[in-house]
């Protein structure tokens, strides 16, 4: 393994893992207020409950999503010094609002957390409120930040560095608004979800359990609206794509000639060598009304740059497939459970409704993970998109296998642990059986 | 006194974050510390005030790092690349401890009951938070020995091993765990009304600040190595009244902890870690990495530093009555 491959999976590894633990961070602290609010409007003790043991759960991710966010920020420069000389000071404006917004959410999540009892209750519920919003604002700064490694500004090339510096200009980027909108839908739609989806697990055993309808409720209620909503946001990035980044949507397509009429490309294997698509449906001029809403439209292909510059065209393929077929099925679930409820039908009482969140449970995770190779794998060779291949920002340090694989072995260890805790949080000790059934 | 240019204030936010970081997420560091020193019939309960200590506030005074890492990389891109460079196999262990610390924690305190599980997750969190520390002062003592920024010979042991291997590095890496265990100690005086258990911290906090001196003077006597250092700090104006201070500092934190004035005592390790901190600052003045880099060529354009500086002092609006309330609620 050469020291750059090394370098890019273990910059992979951290990203795949951090997410997860960022999207937790972002995602339940709203299930957490919205439980305790019904609480306080109610005083129904099982909210309380719900409130409490979410609660749990988010002190383990958020601890994880803190250090191994930590991990990243060092690993920026550790692994990519030049692309730290180089950018530092054009988005250094992002990372440094979201080092602010991040220490609001660890203040208020610590008074959340161990303030039971020692605030007043609106003092509490006011606490949860300020982690979910900086929680969503971190998360907005730094996909801003990589929005610029998409669509660089802020800047003009001057012998290989750069000058007329503009860090407003590198801030509001042209890709920032797509991608922030994105992934913040994204938070929300993956975490509700994997809530909603354990809790349905319990439900099929014990429909009438009140802990457990409560929590399946408040987790469709954060999930329904943003899976819904994902799809439109796709749309604007796709055509987002079309016009700024051709080659990562050309990849995400397998489109290997520019062409009118261009078809949308399902599944399949992409065969650089023979540029075509083997084993895909193509529905015709599928893709040129997805990315400029007309069937005629050229979009352009990979042939629009040397061979030498594309990306991995399968896996940004497979991962963009993965990404859009997992979000459908997300929003078409949410859709059956918005028609429930405008019947004012209960949907705990549709086992295979029951049955499609459980699957969702993963889904919204595994949207995520796609839509990240997508993006990061979507832009190489490049680190900052036309303007610094990332052969050029590595690090000059050799034998960089061996911090990869340091970090692979932690985080797996890491990941079984959390993962089991989680369970025997959960799982090993339920409330529905006993106090709440 | 340093030039005040935009750059030099800059440099001094770094310093300033560094400053909070040491002091607050120290002690937590030197919490850890002393939970794998416990020793005695009160080893549970010391560990147990350890936890209670600094559950409700480790991630918010964790975060000093992060600002201090990106307020680097955004107004001193040149010093963060080349600090990133040499100092890569200290920095990734350091986070490897980071990591390790922090998850362990969160898991001990969130796993069901005393067994042996949660004795297990509290080791891995007493031994991270001894090996952090000692690699954050390595890399501190790399950059004070002047071996950070130097042309890279392409000889792997020359270029990333040992700049950092030397004695005064790991003098001061040790230097830096004693002192967040002296902060520790001091703290946990005031964290509980059990006297047994506050004499017990009131020991350990006499005996590691008397070592603080010890380790002083056998840093002092190897850095013939960081000639650079040893000179600025007598030479450089204003460097004699910050080590006055030190000395004083010292002094009273350790007289008042022998009287039991633990408020007092507290108040003075503050002042006292905190003019350490300033006169290394000040004796690399105006180096970031002495005698390779200055501040001012390292900084970043105008532009870049006055946004930063602004968004530094809104940022401030917000964060200070925000901690203010976090340490009001769960401190006294």
């Amino acid at each position: 393994m050469s020291d750059l491959l090394a370098a890019r999976s273990q910059m992979a590894i951290s990203l795949a893992f951090h997410i997860l633990f960022a999207v937790v961070g972002i995602g339940m602290p709203c299930l957490m207020v919205a439980a305790e609010w019904r609480w306080s409007r109610t005083g129904d003790p099982v909210y309380l409950e719900l409130a409490k043991r979410w609660a749990k759960g988010t002190a383990i991710l958020f601890a994880v999503g803190a250090v191994s966010g930590t991990v990243l920020s060092f690993e920026l420069g550790l692994l990519w010094p030049e692309f730290m000389r180089f950018a530092g000071p054009i988005i250094g404006m992002p990372f440094s609002l979201e080092g602010f917004a991040f220490f609001t959410e660890a203040i208020f999540l610590g008074i959340y957390l161990y303030g039971w009892g020692r605030i007043s209750r609106r003092a509490h519920l006011l606490a949860g409120l300020l982690v979910a919003l900086s929680g969503m604002l971190s998360g907005i700064f730094v996909v801003t930040a990589n929005a610029w490694m998409n669509a660089p500004a802020g800047f003009t090339v001057v012998d290989g560095k750069p000058t007329g510096i503009d860090p407003i200009a590198g801030m509001l980027n042209s890709a920032a608004l797509e991608q922030t909108l994105h992934m913040t839908l994204a938070a929300y739609a993956a975490t509700g979800f994997a809530v909603a989806a354990i809790h349905a697990w319990f439900l099929r055993r014990a429909p009438e359990s009140g802990f457990h309808r409560r929590a399946f409720a408040i987790g469709l209620l954060v999930a329904a609206p943003a899976a819904i909503l994902q799809p439109l946001s796709g749309d604007l990035s796709a055509r987002y794509l079309a016009r700024h980044q051709p080659v990562k949507l050309a990849a995400a397509e397998a489109l290997f000639e520019t062409r009118t009429h261009a078809p949308l490309t399902l599944g399949g294997w992409p065969d650089r060598e023979a540029r075509t698509t083997r084993f895909a449906i193509e529905i015709p001029s599928g893709l040129s009304l997805l990315a400029y809403h007309d069937p005629a439209a050229e979009v352009k292909g990979l042939d629009t740059v040397p061979p030498s510059d594309w990306p991995n065209v399968p896996l940004v393929h497979l991962s963009f497939q993965a990404m859009v077929g997992l979000g459908t099925y997300l929003a078409l679930v949410s859709l059956w459970v918005v028609w429930l409820a405008l019947r004012r039908r209960d949907p705990v009482g549709h086992p295979w409704l029951l049955r499609a969140v459980i699957v969702g449970g993963p889904c919204g995770m595994l949207a995520i993970e796609a839509g990240w190779m997508l993006t990061e794998l979507g832009r190489q060779p490049w680190t900052i998109y036309g303007v610094l291949r990332t052969a050029e920002a590595v690090t000059p340090m050799p034998g960089l296998i061996y911090p990869f694989l340091a970090i692979t072995l932690l985080y797996c260890l890491l990941g079984v642990v959390v993962a089991w805790l989680l369970y025997s949080q959960i799982v090993t000790n339920p409330p529905a059986t006993a106090e709440y059934a | 006194m340093p030039e005040i240019t935009l750059a030099t204030i800059l440099a001094g936010t770094v310093v300033v974050a560094l400053n909070a970081y040491v002091v607050l997420a120290g002690a937590d560091f030197g919490g850890g510390v002393w939970d794998l020193l416990a020793t005695g019939p009160r080893s549970g309960k010391q560990r147990d005030l350890v936890a209670h200590a600094i559950g409700p506030v480790w991630e918010a005074n964790h975060v000093w790092l992060i600002l201090a890492i990106v307020l680097l990389f955004t107004c001193f891109p040149a010093g963060f690349a080349e600090l990133a460079i040499t100092l890569h196999i200290p920095l990734f262990l350091m986070l490897v401890g980071i990591v390790l610390r922090g998850s362990a924690f969160s898991f001990r305190s969130y796993d069901r009951e005393h067994d042996v599980r949660q004795e297990y997750w509290g080791r891995i969190f007493a031994v991270a938070s001894v090996v952090t520390p000692v690699l954050l002062g390595v890399a501190v003592g790399t950059v004070a020995a002047g071996r950070v920024g130097v042309p890279r010979s392409g000889d792997f042991a020359t270029d990333f091993l040992r700049p950092w291997l030397t004695p005064f590095a790991w003098s001061i890496g040790l230097y830096t765990l004693l002192l967040f265990a002296f902060l520790a100690a001091v703290y946990l005086t005031l964290e509980t009304d059990d006297s047994a258990l506050q004499e017990d911290f009131r020991a350990r906090a006499l005996v590691s600040g008397v070592l603080l001196f010890v380790a002083a003077l056998v840093t002092l006597g190897l850095s013939g190595s960081a000639p650079l250092i040893r000179t600025g700090l007598l030479a450089v104006p204003g460097a004699v009244p910050l080590h006055l201070t030190t000395g004083i500092a010292a002094v009273t934190a350790l007289v008042s902890l022998w009287k039991r004035r633990y408020r007092l005592a507290r108040a003075a390790a503050i002042v006292q870690v905190s003019a350490i901190l300033w006169g290394w600052a000040l004796a690399q003045y105006p180096y970031l990495l002495p005698p390779h880099l200055s501040i001012g060529d390292a900084a970043a354009p105008a532009v870049t530093l006055r946004l930063t500086l602004g968004a530094l002092v809104v940022g401030a609006g917000v964060l200070i009555p925000s901690l203010v309330y976090l340490f009001r609620i769960f401190k006294r």
